[in-house]
């Protein structure tokens, strides 16, 4: 009966369309939002004047943002476009901050206070080159702005953006700096002719008259890139890389200087960088593990300071009053930073020397920006942001870390999930304490809030400890699977856990294999994997990740794999540095200890089993025979099918590795098919039932395949952006490919239409999106597949008989008789990333997700991309849930998960089931964090969060008194009719 | 099969769309063309955006104008003027990305023939635009409105449906009985009692109490 009423409630509930609206006093009760900007590439601070302090910065997302300077909130911020890199920012009279992006081309202007665009203006140029951006001096009498990008230097007005003079410098030179001495008019221009000749130009900054030009031929050469020494001066490397070469210009003369790398640094060791303190006289030489500090005499000759202990960045230099000028010099020193202040004029006159305390490990300082300012008693005090490896943001001011920002969780590479841990006694990462007190004064809080007496701030102080309360940030294990730890890669190379709950980082973790070392240069991390997923009998056991990244970004680079204990965050074993890693394969079988077997395919087509025990092995060769594999050589369009053969042939003998033989290959024609997209279905996704009800009785069976790829190739010139091709030369060909065979299941074309391709594939259906040139709008379209070879089992006469295939095992060797449904729908915006609820069994109808171009999350009901919609379906059909056919997709408002919220620089969404089969969670990430809880069949199986507990008792107390007056009044009148 | 369906109707907005261009007034120019491309010029148009974007600041400045899905990312200036620079000649698709508006994306040709002619036309409902001026079609509203405390919405929900039909098994029954002549429903009830139909006291406790009391 339960079940039944169960079923009917479903269906009633399935039948209308659900959208998961929320009530606008809901935000923040089952999602939260998190904002970022990303590593900090320049900084600015504004804090001559009385008021709000602030720093202006330009991140590597292509973030310029104003943040608070005493807390390091974002005041504003706008996330340019993917192409549109930042080069340089800076502050112009005082109320705008100016940057100059997209290589020079781009220079805009944005309203200090509150990020309003004031003015944008257009560079053009003749050649791609370098780009420098030259703010003179902070008053408001200067309004002159100097650009150089695409080879010519711009003056610009920065009250409205005007171009003032325009010069193209010579066609052969390579500009390295741009350089205003202090109250200078003149702007000098240096950079190389060729290889070998250094060239110089001086220019007038009112007029852009050019006033001199000098070039000189240097005897060794120049190499990589030139660093300011003082106004006049400048150090580069040659052209072998082993002396340093200093130009001085004088009197429009230029006079080299060199000398041999080994005066300056003692073992030379790796390469040595040049650090640049702009116009400090003076330069640093960073050899990994300690810097050298040099300073150029007036001759040119290089004087060699001191040395650090350790690796260090230098700041920029800063004009202090009276003539004096400072700069900074950071170094980290175990788990401490010092900060070092010093006097340009006097290298032994510290201004300050400070020594702070970090606990948490941050790597390397990368960059600091120094700012000054006033004291109380009249002396100068001194704040420095403070750029470190990982990513983040500090801000050091008076022997202390005054706030931080982790801005390594906007560089998102990959996120997996992870449980918490049961509720035991003594079993919690970090416990949420509790005294008594707090509990008393939460008590009186809530009381006064029944009274009415409390004021705003204790409102929102209730409604803080109602949060607490409800439990969702516990570290712990709950009923409904609604918390968990969302473990997540940067690309600093750091791994974050966070709490589904309140999106607190639970731990943080730079991880050692992925930092810079010897033999390892620039390590990339690619992805995370479930390695350990303790339940069952490995319960003691903590849960880990698996960690692969590469040294460098070409595939053949040696791979780097690591496991991470999610409860720690501690590197359990670390295997270091591998063969290279072309793809890895999770495999479907655990160990005893429930360690997963993973295949990682090297670029030899060699597989290495992991982890490598004896008993991993064993249950390999078990299931050697039934491993396949495939892998998409987009470059070259071949798909291929791959198993294993034997072991490897290898110098060095390796059990844990195989060698693997090509079974099939699908090679596209070049000159008319490129892939750009290929989509499987999630490993790990449930199907809840292999058939489908339509209307009239009838019964579809789904082909539900774990080996099916979905690949979309276009025609090649078609490939770019729209508008790169006409819509009779373009068109778009998806298939459906089995990859243990090769099997071409299906293949449709679309006619002038074009990518990008954004494609889902669940269940037994793909939704793809795209863009259609004839109509000039984007498209979505859906692919249904239906097993036709299992058709006639619905005839009952004959499963009676026993004349059915239903146990006959599904292999993808037996030839399919497929049928597949298909339509396309037109859809509005242009779509970003789409991703499909998941839920725990598979019953629950399925939305999609649609990241748009605005950065929101619209959750569509997977009903609408129906291929079988029709414009007037019939009673049954409608009774079924099928909704009329229309030409596009509804964009119902209600229904964006994100509600008012943006996700800014959306990349990715992630969907996590939870035991609630109901619900889904969402996490999306890109420059922002965003994460809620969506139950795309309305949550049936509990009650709702606003569910009235309140109207429930007063119903059942009504109800008793009702029974008791009744009965009263029943004893009443009995007695009246007896005495009668 | 749907596809088909889907082209030929396409093929009919083509159509459609060529038949418009051809009466639509002269295209507008709004570009300044040289060696790298052209420039696209125009404007976005909230109505009553000065006086509702008082209450969230700085709402102006977070408008996004995309061009061809992001190739080009441009801002509103203070009056709401965007403009894109070095676009080649061909038709492209702006987006005006702004919370709490829908805009329809617009197609927008830039002719290769007549350098510095822009012609414009919004895909949502296929109409042309005279200048470049964007509108939003529609205001989003992301919240469900919740509904203010009503006696209605109290009796509607499952425990008021409860309570009523008490109120009604407790007032209205007892009088409804009242109304029926005794001697009948004395009648009616041997009637039933011979027939062997479950009795209307055995349904309804409080009329068969009555009844009881009664017999």
């Amino acid at each position: 009966m339960a079940i039944r009423v169960f079923v009917v409630l479903f269906i009633l509930l399935s039948s209308s369309y659900t959208i998961s609206s929320l009530y606008e006093d809901q935000v923040g009760l089952m999602d939260w939002h998190q904002q970022y900007i990303g590593k900090v590439k320049h900084a600015v601070f504004h804090t001559q004047k009385a008021g709000r302090k602030r720093v202006v910065v330009s991140t590597e997302e292509n973030v310029v943002a104003s943040l608070d300077l005493r807390r390091g909130e974002i005041y504003w911020r706008h996330v340019l476009g993917a192409g549109d890199v930042i080069d340089q920012i800076d502050i112009a009279l005082g109320k705008y901050v100016i940057t100059l992006s997209s290589a020079g081309s781009t220079l805009r202007a944005w309203n200090l206070p509150d990020g309003q665009m004031a003015w944008e203006s257009s560079l053009s140029g003749s050649k791609p080159s370098n780009s420098f951006l030259l703010v003179p001096g902070k008053s408001e009498k200067d309004t002159v702005i100097i650009a150089y990008g695409n080879g010519c230097l711009h003056a610009i007005s920065s009250v409205d953006g005007e171009l003032l003079w325009k010069k193209e410098l010579d066609e052969g030179i390579e500009i390295q700096q741009l350089v205003q001495p202090f109250g200078s008019e003149l702007i000098y221009a240096v950079g190389y002719i060729g290889s070998s000749q250094f060239a110089a130009y001086q220019i007038n900054a009112d007029t852009g008259d050019l006033l001199k030009y000098e070039s000189e031929a240097s005897p060794g050469g120049f190499s990589g890139e030139i660093v300011l020494v003082s106004g006049e001066t400048f150090v580069a490397f040659d052209a072998t890389q082993t002396h340093l070469v200093s130009v001085k210009i004088r009197n429009g003369k230029i006079s080299f200087q060199q000398t041999h790398i080994s005066n300056i640094v003692d073992n030379l060791s790796g390469k040595a960088t040049l650090l640049q303190s702009k116009l400090a006289g003076i330069f640093g030489v960073n050899v990994g593990t300690y810097t050298t500090f040099v300073k150029v005499t007036d001759e040119g000759q290089f004087v060699v300071l001191s040395k650090t202990s350790h690796a260090a960045a230098l700041s920029d230099v800063l004009p202090i009053s009276d003539g004096h000028f400072a700069f900074s010099i950071i170094q980290l020193d175990g788990d401490k930073i010092q900060q070092t202040v010093k006097d340009v004029e006097d290298w032994g006159n510290d201004f300050l020397i400070e020594r702070i305390d970090m606990t948490e490990k941050r790597g390397l300082v990368h960059k600091v920006f120094l700012n000054n300012y006033i004291k109380t008693d009249r002396s100068y005090g001194f704040r420095a942001l403070v750029v470190m490896e990982d990513h983040s943001l500090l801000l050091l001011q008076q022997g202390e870390i005054v706030w931080t920002r982790e801005d390594g969780l906007a560089s998102i590479i990959d996120v997996t999930t992870s449980e918490l841990p049961i509720e035991k006694q003594g079993v919690s990462v970090a416990k949420v304490e509790q005294t008594l007190f707090e509990w008393l004064k939460g008590h009186l809080l809530k009381v006064k809030g029944t009274l009415m007496l409390a004021t705003p701030d204790e409102v929102a102080e209730i409604q803080k400890i109602r949060l607490q309360s409800s439990g969702k940030s516990k570290m712990t294990r709950d009923h409904n699977g609604f918390r968990k730890l969302l473990i997540v890669l940067s690309k600093s190379g750091k791994i974050f856990a966070l709490h589904t709950g309140d999106g607190r980082i639970v731990w943080s973790q730079l991880l050692r294999s992925l930092q810079k070392s010897e033999g390892c240069e620039f390590p990339v991390g690619l992805n995370l994997y479930h390695w350990q997923v303790p339940h069952h009998h490995a319960l003691d056991e903590n849960p880990s990740v698996l960690v692969v990244g590469r040294c460098g970004s070409k595939l053949d680079n040696p791979g780097v794999l690591s496991v991470v204990d999610v409860y720690t965050g501690n590197e359990v074993n670390p295997w270091g540095h591998v063969h290279s890693i072309s793809q890895v394969v999770p495999l479907p079988f655990t160990d005893s200890t429930e360690q997963r077997l993973h295949l990682l395919i090297d670029t030899h087509g060699n597989a290495h089993l992991y982890p490598t025990n004896t008993e991993a092995l064993e249950i390999f060769q078990r299931e050697f025979t039934n491993v396949y594999w495939y892998s998409v050589e987009a470059d070259t369009g071949i798909i291929k099918g791959h198993t294993l053969k034997s072991t490897c042939t290898l110098e060095v003998e390796d059990k844990y590795c195989f060698s693997s033989r090509d079974l099939w290959s699908i090679v596209f024609p070049s000159e008319s098919e490129k892939i750009i997209a290929t989509v499987t279905r999630k490993p790990n996704e449930v199907v809840h039932t292999q058939a489908k009800v339509m209307a009239e009785q009838e019964l579809m069976y789904k082909y539900i395949s774990k080996n099916l790829v979905f690949v979309a190739t276009v025609t090649p010139k078609a490939s770019g952006e729209i508008g790169s091709a006409t819509p009779d030369e373009s068109q778009l060909v998806v298939y459906l490919i089995d990859t243990v065979t090769g099997r071409i299941l299906n293949r449709m074309v679309h006619h002038g239409s074009q990518g990008p391709v954004h494609a889902v594939f669940s269940e037994n259906w793909v939704v793809y999106h795209y863009f259609n040139l004839r109509a000039h709008r984007y498209e979505m379209s859906v692919i249904e597949i239906y097993d036709q070879s299992r058709a006639d089992n619905k005839d009952v006469l004959k499963l009676i008989v026993g004349k059915h295939n239903l146990t006959s095992p599904v292999s993808s060797y037996s030839r399919p008789e497929i049928l597949t449904k298909s339509q396309s729908y037109f859809f509005a915006h242009t779509v970003k990333v789409v991703a499909v609820t998941s839920t725990a069994k598979g019953i629950t109808s399925r939305h999609l997700l649609i990241g748009t171009v605005g950065d929101q999350v619209l959750a569509l009901d997977k009903r609408f991309v129906d291929p079988r919609r029709t414009a007037n379906p019939t009673q049954a059909e409608r009774e079924e849930g099928l909704v009329p056919l229309t030409d596009s997709l509804p964009i119902i408002p209600q229904s964006y998960v994100t509600h008012g919220l943006k996700v800014e620089g959306l990349r990715g969404i992630v969907t996590i089931p939870t035991k609630l089969e109901s619900t889904s969670l969402v996490f999306t990430y890109g420059v922002d964090l965003f994460f809620t809880r969506i139950a795309p069949s309305k949550t049936y199986d509990s009650l709702t969060e606003d569910f009235s507990y309140a109207l429930l008792l007063i119903t059942i107390f009504v109800l008793l008194v009702a029974i008791f007056v009744t009965w009263y009044l029943s004893e009443k009148k009995e007695l009246e009719e007896k005495w009668r | 099969m749907g596809f088909q369906k889907i082209s030929v109707v396409a093929n009919m907005i083509q159509l459609l769309f060529l038949i418009g261009f051809f009466l639509l007034p002269p295209a507008f120019a709004s570009t300044s063309g040289n060696a790298d491309g052209y420039s696209i010029n125009g404007r976005v148009k909230i109505p009553g955006f000065g006086t509702k974007g008082l209450g969230l600041p700085g709402k102006i400045s977070n408008v996004k104008v995309i061009l061809n899905g992001g190739q080009i990312v441009s801002f509103l200036g203070p009056d709401g003027y965007f403009s894109f620079h070095n676009v080649l000649a061909g038709t492209h698709l702006i987006e005006v990305s702004a919370m709490g508006y829908f805009f329809s994306p617009v197609r927008v040709d830039v002719s290769a023939r007549h350098p510095g002619k822009v012609q414009a036309a919004l895909t949502e409902n296929r109409r042309g635009l005279n200048e470049l001026v964007l509108e939003p079609l529609s205001e989003e509203q992301y919240f469900e409105m919740r509904e203010p405390f009503s006696v209605m919405s109290l009796v509607k929900s499952p425990m008021g449906m409860m309570i009523g039909f008490m109120v009604f098994a407790m007032v209205l029954m007892p009088k409804l009985m009242e109304n029926i002549d005794p001697e009948e429903m004395k009648r009616a009830q041997e009637e039933m009692r011979s027939q062997g139909v479950p009795s209307l006291s055995s349904l309804l406790p409080g009329a068969g109490a009555a009844a009881a009391a009664r017999s």
